[in-house]
């Protein structure tokens, strides 16, 4: 490493630290949640260091509990991460021309914090040269990464501790529920998220929970409609 | 109980399948540009998932047998106000902590 791209290292890790905030609450959560659901530690483990992707994680979790087909709790998992499909294509421009060994380590550190930080800066600075780019990345993830295996795994071990009556179960929807909130910050935003519960409670009928593809697919083409009638109605005015 | 072989194979299959979505453009796919009309579905994937997700489990949760508890109903409302002020931490703190007030009030 150079001096200079010791300090973008630094820069990313400093950039991104604000949001340890975040992450540790959220992963201590998931570890105490996972243990609560009858997982070993080795396996909630597991699980934050294959996949490192929170709310997929939960969802998967709360999935596998009610027992739905593995296809239903991949389907519905995998379709909460379709949003890093965004964030790598708004990458390439960056960092596309890195290493190929760069770039799969890359994609595998992909968490939003991180990617909403770099691309941030990448945009206010597109200047910046590529070995520089690259080591900010890596010093935002480093700022978060680490610290989502050690408070899974600290989690992890609290739970153990912590009696049932503390009615844990509930931590799950809580933790989405916060997750969510935020999300409200458009009219297709609250709409999609409005279609979604209601669709969740119309389909609830439904067998092999399909009611959730069925209810997350309404609520997104929803939100996408809306999306594109509020456009066509500005360009009108 | 979550059994075992589900289990793993779920995470190693969804472990995989987050790996691909993360490496898609950024490794594979290049530069070439996403549709504007997928880009705009993907914008709303996570805030139409979620939320389906999370209404079972409030209205109908496994915990009571599926009777519905005014306790997690309130608490699950308590979540969400604060979270809409972009505190997760606070939105947590508030869902439990109303959870275990409500269940202390309601006994």
């Amino acid at each position: 490493m150079t001096v200079s791209t010791k300090k973008a290292f630094r820069r990313g890790f400093r950039d991104c630290s604000p949001f340890v905030a975040i992450v540790i609450p959220y992963a201590l959560l998931f570890g105490v949640v996972a243990r609560d659901a009858g997982l070993a530690v080795y396996e909630v483990m597991s699980m934050s260091v294959l996949i490192i992707a929170g709310a997929s994680q939960f969802t998967a979790l709360a999935l596998m509990q009610e027992h739905a087909p593995v296809f239903i709790v991949l389907l519905a998992a995998l379709a909460v991460n379709m949003r890093m499909a965004m964030y790598s294509a708004a990458l390439v421009p960056h960092l596309g021309k890195a290493p190929m060994r760069l770039r799969v380590l890359m994609a595998y550190l992909m968490v939003d914090q991180s990617f909403a930080v770099s691309v941030k800066t990448y945009e206010e600075e597109p200047r910046m040269p590529l070995d520089e780019k690259i080591s900010y990345y890596f010093g935002c993830v480093t700022a978060v990464c680490p610290l989502w295996y050690l408070c899974t795994f600290t989690g992890a071990m609290i739970g153990q501790a912590i009696p049932t009556h503390f009615s844990l179960d509930f931590a799950i929807p809580v933790c989405f529920i916060a997750l969510v909130a935020p999300m409200m910050r458009s009219l297709p935003h609250v709409i999609s998220a409005f279609v979604s519960v209601l669709g969740a409670i119309a389909f609830s009928w439904m067998p092999y929970n399909l009611w959730l593809i069925v209810a997350g697919s309404l609520a997104m083409a929803a939100g996408a409609q809306t999306e594109f009638f509020l456009e066509r109605r500005a360009k009108r005015a | 109980m979550i059994e075992k072989d589900i289990f793993w194979i779920v995470t190693c299959l969804l472990g995989a399948g987050t790996f691909l979505i993360r490496f898609s453009f950024l490794g594979l796919l290049g530069g070439r540009a996403l549709p504007g009309w997928v880009l705009s579905h993907l914008r709303y994937v996570a805030v139409a998932v979620l939320p389906a997700l999370i209404t079972p489990l409030v209205l109908w949760p496994p915990a009571t047998g599926g009777e519905t508890d005014a306790a997690r109903l309130i608490a699950a409302l308590a979540a969400f106000l604060v979270g809409l002020r972009n505190s997760i931490v606070g939105a947590v703190v508030a869902g439990m902590g109303t959870l275990y007030l409500m269940q202390y009030l309601l006994g």
